[in-house]
């Protein structure tokens, strides 16, 4: 990509990791009992996002399915889990977490075929951070007492997962870490398009001699998480996904006392003052929006930046998003990756229709875009007034919308006028502007001068329809324990 | 013949810091255990429940921004008032609810008691729930908790005094407001309680009483939109799925617990309940200091 500040044009040759690291084999199947079982449910041709071929056939899950696997993990609580020391528990936690960074290069690849995400992604972040959510977890297994929670706090019994297909893998690694440190015991249903990271996990799991029934895996569509989290064998329920699936849920569940927890969408706001360090703060609106494709929940997809600084804002940023490289997931030099799904391209090019009709100026960057798989060119929208679909709607694609500020009061009541609460980012030099920010917004993570942060530590979260309960820290462990009164 | 006739009591909600009749108009009688005449009280509508949460909200602000110290003395200011007002919730209680004398007498020392026990616990929250995060990155991230906004409770059915408190102390302690619906039979300790808060130093809106009946009232503040919370301790189960199903219409917080007993010592789920933990990242500069960028 040339630039006029430095005339030299510096091509990357392609750098492709090998598909064949990733051994995707022709056929998985379920992980139920500590066996790989078939499902009775029909079986599903996972794709390749960025080429539109199938990668692999799954088998999956029906009712009788869900029942059978809520019955052994039910036994496998009773019988060896819950009783179990918790010095023992996190052996098993700390072997997995070792065995996803054993495997991990095969992970990454497995990752970024089913996904399209890009593989230094899936290699520097979705891999290495699953397998440390297992070794922080790990160690809470005999230090429960120490929590905060009482001093012998129970677990809850079986819990029902489902994870959304963003970060199949990492999501699991959120879910399931926390409820075996705290003696749970697990049903999960990773998402339909991407069930092929959590099976690998499930190899590692049983590899680790995890206890049969401890951890089951049922991949299939959502008739099969609407099974699992309705099914009265279930004492939690832990989603991740969309608002919409959210309220589902906890409608399902009303009245039956057990315990929720969810993690729903977003619609941050990044915030940038005219005082930031623009070019660090390029940087950051770029990942926060362009990482992972923007597929993520807490993606800083509203820019609201300070009006005397919003025309060298968007000017530089359109320079900086003119070099993403965009196309195959595999190739080590590719920033954009391809869409999950055909289904959400299609949600993003409607989202986006939107944005035109109701008079946003949309900007595309020129990168050449593939000509198959499922792509969309990082865009920007300017112009963007707060009525607008595209500033309150999650659109879930390499999307952003910018708007303007005069004030600090203006920029906190435009980034809270928002039905989420997950996530937010502000850039400015002033630490009492940052600390007085932080405390405005009303998000459950805040991002200042930095964006896309993760750590098992650190509890991660929302407020208002992004859900309640976080993931993390010692919030994050409450969520599968009981607590007194 | 008596020497004087007595005064019969009308009562009034308690919202926004005043004492206004229900727009609705409507009263109902209350009797003591034997059915005995004790005072009419306000048959809340669903109009002041979405009054009340108007008021919540107005005094959510000023309320979660107070310093952790000022709401610590406002409640335990609470707690003062209660108790030099002891004898008179004795009475009642004796009369409204059938208590013993010493039934009353420890049903009164245990309210203020646990106003105290709030009250103490005001500046200690964020310290023993939040943490300071050892990510593994030159990064300073830090989790506080924070008060999640407007919470909607109903009081116990029994214990209408110290059910009361115990529910309304543990939401406001760590800076939310509260509309909070009294019991529907035994109202006269929520009513007085109102005199109580309304002449201590706490401010308009923070807390709000109503009475009536809750599934009258409650449908639709479960639904509404600027309500961030439900506490339904004091919902039969019925109703309870009811609610719980309008709650998810906003994805509300919920706290139903299965059983209530307001005389165990408290733990703190129910502080945590209405918590929303923050968690805040900034670069820490290391990198800078070893030479790179700073960001």
């Amino acid at each position: 990509m040339s630039d006029k500040r430095f005339p030299l044009d510096w091509e990357y040759a392609p750098a492709p990791e090998s598909a064949a690291i990733g051994r995707i084999a022709e056929r998985y199947r379920m992980f139920v009992g500590g066996k790989f079982v078939d499902g009775r449910g029909d079986d599903l041709k996972t794709v390749n996002p960025a080429t539109e071929e199938p990668l692999a056939t799954v088998s999956t899950a029906d009712a009788a399915d869900v029942d059978a696997a809520v019955g052994v993990a039910r036994k496998a609580y009773d019988k060896v889990w819950s009783s179990m020391p918790g010095a023992e528990r996190g052996k098993y936690l700390f072997r997995i977490a070792r065995g996803i960074a054993e495997r991990a290069r095969e992970l990454a690849v497995v990752e970024t075929l089913d996904n399209g995400k890009p593989i230094k992604e899936s290699r520097d972040v979705d891999v290495p951070t699953a397998s440390s959510h297992f070794f922080y977890h790990a160690g809470w297994a005999d230090k429960l007492r120490h929590a905060g929670l009482g001093p012998d706090p129970r677990p809850l019994g079986v819990v029902g997962q489902v994870i959304p297909w963003n970060f199949p893998l990492l999501m699991a690694a959120w879910k399931i870490a926390p409820a075996l440190a705290a003696g749970n015991t697990v049903v999960i249903k990773p998402a339909e398009t991407t069930p092929l990271s959590i099976l690998v996990l499930a190899e590692i799991i049983a590899d680790a001699d995890l206890p049969p029934g401890v951890v089951n895996i049922l991949p299939g569509a959502g008739e099969v998480g609407r099974t699992l989290v309705g099914h009265p064998g279930i004492d939690k329920v832990a989603f991740t996904g969309s608002t919409e699936v959210g309220r589902q849920i906890q409608s399902t569940l009303a009245g039956t006392g057990r315990r929720l927890t969810l993690e729903l969408g977003g619609k941050a706001a990044n915030i940038v003052f005219d005082d930031a360090p623009i070019d660090q703060a390029v940087e950051g609106i770029v990942n926060g929006i362009f990482f992972n494709q923007g597929h993520v929940c807490c993606a800083g997809s509203r820019l609201l930046v300070q009006e005397s600084v919003a025309e060298e804002v968007i000017g530089k940023l359109q320079q900086r998003i003119s070099t993403l490289r965009i196309g195959d997931p595999m190739d080590k030099n590719t920033d954009v990756g391809a869409i999950n799904s055909a289904e959400q391209l299609g949600r993003i090019r409607e989202l986006t229709d939107a944005g035109d009709d109701e008079g946003a100026q949309r900007w595309t960057s020129p990168c050449p875009v593939p000509d198959r798989g499922f792509f969309f060119p990082p865009t920007v929208f300017s112009g963007v007034s707060q009525s607008m679909r595209i500033a309150r709607e999650e659109i879930f694609g390499p999307v952003l919308s910018v708007l303007t500020f005069r004030t600090p009061d203006e920029a906190i009541a435009k980034a809270n006028n928002t039905p989420y609460g997950l996530s937010a980012g502000v850039w400015t030099e002033k630490g009492s502007r940052i600390l007085g920010m932080a405390s405005a917004l009303r998000a459950g993570v805040v991002w200042a001068n930095t964006f896309n942060r993760f750590d098992p530590t650190a509890a991660f979260g929302g407020y208002k329809e992004s859900g309640f309960g976080r993931e993390g820290g010692i919030s994050g462990l409450a969520a599968y324990l009981q607590e007194e009164d | 013949m008596a020497d004087r006739v007595t005064v019969a009591k009308t009562y009034k909600l308690f919202v926004g810091g005043a004492f206004p009749r229900s727009e609705s108009g409507r009263t109902y009688q209350v009797t003591s255990p034997s059915g005995a005449f004790l005072a009419n009280a306000a048959l809340g509508s669903r109009k002041d429940g979405r009054d009340a949460v108007s008021a919540a909200r107005k005094g959510f602000g000023g309320w979660a921004g107070a310093t952790a110290y000022n709401r610590g003395q406002v409640i335990y200011r609470i707690a003062e008032m209660l108790d030099g007002r002891a004898a008179q919730f004795e009475a009642l209680l004796v009369e409204a609810d059938g208590l013993s004398a010493r039934a009353a007498r420890a049903s009164v020392a245990a309210s203020v008691d646990r106003l105290v026990h709030y009250a103490g616990w005001t500046d200690k929250l964020t310290a023993v729930l939040g943490s300071s995060n050892p990510v593994a990155g030159p990064f300073f991230s830090f989790t506080s908790p924070e008060p999640t906004g407007v919470v909607v409770a109903v009081a116990p059915q029994q214990d209408s005094l110290l059910g009361l408190v115990s529910v309304i102390a543990p939401v406001i302690t760590s800076g939310n407001a509260v509309v909070v619906i009294a019991s529907t039979e035994r109202p006269l300790a929520a009513v007085t309680l109102a005199e109580v808060l309304a002449t201590s130093d706490l401010p308009g809106g923070v807390v709000n009483i109503l009475t009536g009946d809750p599934a009258e009232i409650m449908p639709h503040l479960a639904a509404h939109g600027d309500v961030n919370a439900l506490d339904l301790t004091g919902v039969g189960p019925e109703l309870r799925t009811e609610l719980e199903r309008a709650a998810a219409g906003t994805v509300k917080r919920v706290y139903a617990p299965a059983a209530f007993d307001p005389t165990k010592e408290p733990g703190l789920g129910r502080l945590r309940a209405f918590l929303e933990f923050k968690t805040v990242w900034h670069p820490t500069g290391a990198v800078s200091l070893a030479g790179g960028g700073g960001y």
